[in-house]
């Protein structure tokens, strides 16, 4: 397997950073790295996405990092994490200065309600898809409704949640030795 | 010059509280910045986030518009503001980068742990209530507004029912309908 340059990094996830309209990127980086530039194979990606997954931060943003890493050092992490992230930031920042400036626009404001709408849609279509299993399963989906209406409903703070109802639910997954023969 | 310290202060919180992605620190942020600082309105937030939906990359970088219109909404200049905007991005991004970075040198020494698959197993219904948590935090203003009327109301929860169940049905890019989205928007919603 060939190593990457960090600059030859930079370009790659520049790419997908420019490109990747509606989200998913995680596929589009798997996409990138593993089929087309062979860099890591589907193991190794899948292990850089199970760390990044586990770890606070976005799950792209952490891919981009750990895979940077393996494959060109510190200056290889930096270079996939930027690389990743100024193509959006550079068209949020120029659609936030129009915001600013026409969002009391009737036209404007109308369309931005209905852009909102349909954003609150597809957040729902994701977490209903990734949490399929979770909503079959009723003590997953006690936990789920415990966390919803603590932290939706009662604005108790998110440590709270992550500090003592986790880890009741990691105890009540906890490994058991009988199962492992 | 205060604002800009608490936005740092809340952003880096938020970054190292993001555990299972953007998504779960969604309600967490529309408290801090809507409720508690009153940074941005809750129709901006549920703006800034649904046009962060559309940029490509990470929808996450949308925060970086909270930092510019809070600068904004603190009577800064427009450089103050764009600074503000770095400060939230590196503030929202680095902490976790940070931990990301140091922690993959050592994850290997517990890939045979098996704690680890219980955190993840454990973790996964908390990660979806607190997406869930997040659907709440932008549909409450996006969705169903009690400021609007009821056929303000039904269109824009019509919008996103149908967003839902047309991603179930059809692969098609979530960009396409976000944008379809605001077509709809524009054309029912005019000066109402």
């Amino acid at each position: 397997m060939n190593k990457p340059t960090p600059a030859a990094l930079f370009a790659a996830f520049f790419r997908i950073g420019v490109t990747s309209f509606g989200g998913g990127l995680v596929a589009y980086l798997r996409d990138e790295i593993v089929t087309n530039k062979s860099w890591m194979s589907e193991d190794e990606f899948l292990a850089a996405l199970e760390i990044g997954q586990t770890l606070p931060g976005l799950n792209s943003v952490n891919v981009a990092i750990i895979a940077g890493r393996k494959l060109a050092g510190p200056a290889g992490a930096v270079a996939a994490a930027t690389g990743l992230v100024i193509p959006g930031a550079v068209i949020l920042c120029i659609l936030g200065f129009l915001y600013v400036r026409f969002r009391k626009n009737p036209d404007v404001a109308a369309a931005l309600a209905g852009i909102a709408a349909a954003a609150v849609g597809l957040l729902l279509q994701v977490t209903l898809k990734i949490g399929a299993k979770q909503f079959l399963n009723p003590i997953d989906l006690a936990f789920v409704l415990l966390t919803f209406v603590l932290v939706g409903l009662c604005h108790v703070s998110l440590p709270v949640v992550l500090f003592i109802v986790a880890p009741f639910a990691i105890i009540l997954r906890r490994p058991r030795k009988e199962a492992s023969k | 010059m205060r604002e800009l310290v608490s936005l740092l202060n809340v952003f880096c919180l938020l970054s190292l509280l993001a555990v299972g992605g953007g998504s779960a620190v969604l309600p967490q942020m529309e408290h801090e910045t809507v409720t508690v600082h009153g940074w941005v309105s809750a129709d901006d937030f549920a703006s800034i986030y649904s046009l962060g939906q559309m940029a490509p990359g990470p929808n996450m970088t949308m925060v970086g518009l909270i930092g510019y219109k809070a600068a904004d909404h603190a009577g800064m200049p427009p450089g103050f503001a764009f600074a503000a905007m770095i400060i939230v991005l590196l503030a929202f991004y680095l902490p976790s980068s940070f931990l990301t970075y140091g922690a993959s040198h050592i994850w290997d020494a517990f890939h045979e742990n098996p704690w680890r698959d219980s955190i993840q197993k454990g973790m996964a219904p908390v990660t979806i209530g607190l997406m869930l948590a997040g659907v709440h935090a932008v549909g409450k203003t996006a969705s169903y507004n009690p400021e609007h009327s009821v056929y303000f109301n039904g269109l824009t929860i019509a919008i996103g029912l149908a967003v839902t169940a047309i991603l179930f049905m059809k692969h098609i890019n979530p960009a396409l309908l976000i944008l379809a989205g605001g077509v709809v928007g524009w054309f029912f919603l005019r000066g109402i």
